[in-house]
């Protein structure tokens, strides 16, 4: 068996007397889709920000595609794609300027730019799109792009932070058929969502309550342990605990 | 309640409004009943914020006609302000005061007290009053929300309108802010929300889904389901993706798309019984070698609505 993508042991961040993330431990695998929920405030974020090597943890470990955040976090960056819950492509670059500045802020050459920008616009059917502003494409379109463009240097994981929020719901489904090819590509992957149906489409599903991990496992294994019919009920269940429907 | 207590509540007739080649909004007509919670309900782009903006009389339309209690959006706008509440969609009030200051202000320019309007805001400051001298900027994203309701509401307006307020909120606390909408609604109030979540729309009494500036159906949630033209079904299997596929290459699919833990899978022919379709549906499974699926047909809910109109908007 190989070793996990992502290895957090003990994973712990304080800011001042307030600890946002308490000792989180847990393991994805390569190729896997994890779904990383938890309500707003939860300490989803701050966890992600400290994976992806943007936040500094106060103690335990994390070890990303082979590489320890704490004392690696310049050499991780390479090996890891992001997507942040802003739309991060610049709006007044076309479609094809931003693929290449990116190709090129990650090292790639401009054969590889090229080869990579057919493939990657193939995929979402935006050939047509090349020369046009990003600021000029449909929300979707804009989001699906983002994606890519975070898989471009070929990373061992991407982190996605609500990629499909206010996305209609069938480009919200296409998208997730991307994080699947990506996936069985090879790539793993770690999602947040509001969207619990979408919880459903991860392999395994964590939530966060308070920092800490309240649940995790695939989505019928914890709506199994929780005796819940959806992932919504757990969720409810988890985080307003003793409220009444 | 003065001078409108009968009549809709909002009158909007081919009302469209364009930003340079964009038409946001194209010729949109709806009816808002008193007393009803009436919701919006589409993507982003959809033409929800422009639509509100109008008929706050924030925004002139450049065509068709808007009257809100009665009164006229555009000429009658200074009397219709003071009775309108609206909440935009990005959280506008001052992040540097506390709770209690934001409310403070708001009863002021409105002529009126905190203390005075204690009744109206009653539901939602009683969650509220714990953090009354905290700084509307470190609320969670939930609390600044009813915050923003509770401002939207001091002045005791008889029509509500709230842009988008559970956008990235979290499921729980989307629940509890339509739990609070639920409670003012039977007070009498009527409440013109938009939202992005199709799962949202079973909290209010009509709802009209919205793409690319304009409606594509207007009905009690329960019947825009009803309407769905074609048989429906949830298939269920151990490898989603494998069975996704599968159906996708069946000849008579019209669409196929996950919901959840099962797929939903249209048929595209009209008159063909449920009974039929199911067992042709395990056939042409069995036959790509895909087995422990099921198949049970069901009633649509909104979101397949949603799906169903885009695709019949614009042929994917």
């Amino acid at each position: 068996m190989s070793a996990p993508a992502i290895d957090v042991r003990a994973l712990t961040r304080r800011f001042g007397s307030f600890t946002a993330v308490n000792a989180i431990t847990f393991q994805v695998e390569p190729g896997e889709v994890f779904g990383f929920l938890g309500a707003n405030g939860a300490g989803k974020t701050t966890a992600m920000r400290m994976l992806i090597g943007l936040l500094t943890p106060t103690s335990g470990s994390a070890t990303v595609a082979g590489h320890e955040v704490t004392t690696e976090a310049e050499l991780d960056r390479w090996r890891i794609g992001y997507m942040s819950q802003r739309f991060s492509l610049y709006e007044d670059l076309t479609v094809q300027e931003n693929i290449t500045l990116f190709g090129g802020i990650y090292g790639l050459s401009n054969k590889q730019i090229a080869e990579r920008s057919s493939e990657l616009l193939g995929q979402i059917g935006l050939e047509r799109t090349r020369r046009e502003l990003v600021r000029a494409i449909p929300l979707g379109w804009k989001q699906q792009l983002a994606f890519l463009v975070a898989l471009l240097h070929r990373p061992a994981v991407v982190f996605l932070d609500e990629p499909t929020g206010g996305v209609d719901p069938i480009t919200r489904r296409r998208f997730w058929e991307l994080i699947y090819q990506a996936a069985q590509a090879g790539t793993t992957v770690l999602v947040t969502t509001h969207y619990l149906d979408e919880a459903e489409y991860c392999h395994r599903v964590s939530i966060m309550v308070d920092g800490a991990i309240a649940a995790l496992g695939t989505p019928a294994e914890v709506k199994r342990d929780f005796g819940a019919a959806t992932l919504d009920d757990v969720f409810f269940a988890l985080t307003r605990p003793g409220a009444v429907r | 309640m003065s001078g409108s207590a009968a009549g809709p509540a909002v009158v909007a007739r081919g009302l469209s409004r364009r930003f340079g080649e964009v038409a946001a909004v194209d010729d949109v007509s709806l009816d808002v009943t008193q007393g009803e919670i009436f919701g919006v309900i589409g993507p982003d782009g959809a033409g929800k914020t422009t639509l509100f903006r109008m008929l706050v009389t924030l925004l002139l339309p450049d065509g068709g006609t808007a009257r809100v209690l009665g009164r006229d959006v555009v000429r009658d706008l200074w009397d219709l302000r003071t009775r309108i509440g609206y909440m935009p969609g990005r959280f506008s009030l001052y992040p540097d005061l506390s709770v209690g200051e934001n409310l403070a202000f708001f009863a002021a320019l409105f002529g009126t007290t905190v203390a005075a309007e204690a009744g109206t805001i009653a539901p939602i400051w009683r969650q509220l009053e714990p953090f009354v001298g905290r700084r509307a900027g470190a609320l969670s994203g939930g609390m600044k929300q009813k915050l923003a309701l509770c401002c939207a509401l001091i002045h005791r307006p008889e029509i509500l309108f709230l842009d988008e307020p559970t956008t990235g909120v979290d499921a729980v606390s989307r629940r509890e802010f339509w739990d609070l909408l639920g409670t003012l609604r039977n007070s009498g109030i009527t409440i013109v929300v938009s939202t992005p979540y199709m799962d949202e729309a079973g909290r209010c009494d009509r709802v009209a889904l919205m793409q690319k500036g304009k409606l594509l159906v207007t009905d009690q949630p329960a019947e825009i389901g009803r309407r769905y033209p074609r048989p429906l079904f949830a298939v269920r299997g151990p490898d989603l993706l494998g069975l996704l596929g599968a159906l996708r290459g069946f000849p008579n699919a019209a669409s196929v798309w996950p919901f959840g833990e099962s797929l939903h899978y249209t048929d595209a022919r009209e008159a063909v019984s449920s009974e039929v379709i199911v067992r042709e549906l395990q056939i042409h499974l069995a036959g790509v070698s895909i087995s422990g699926a099921t198949v049970e047909p069901i009633a649509a809910g909104i979101e397949d609505a949603f799906m169903w109109h885009m695709a019949e908007e614009k042929p994917a």
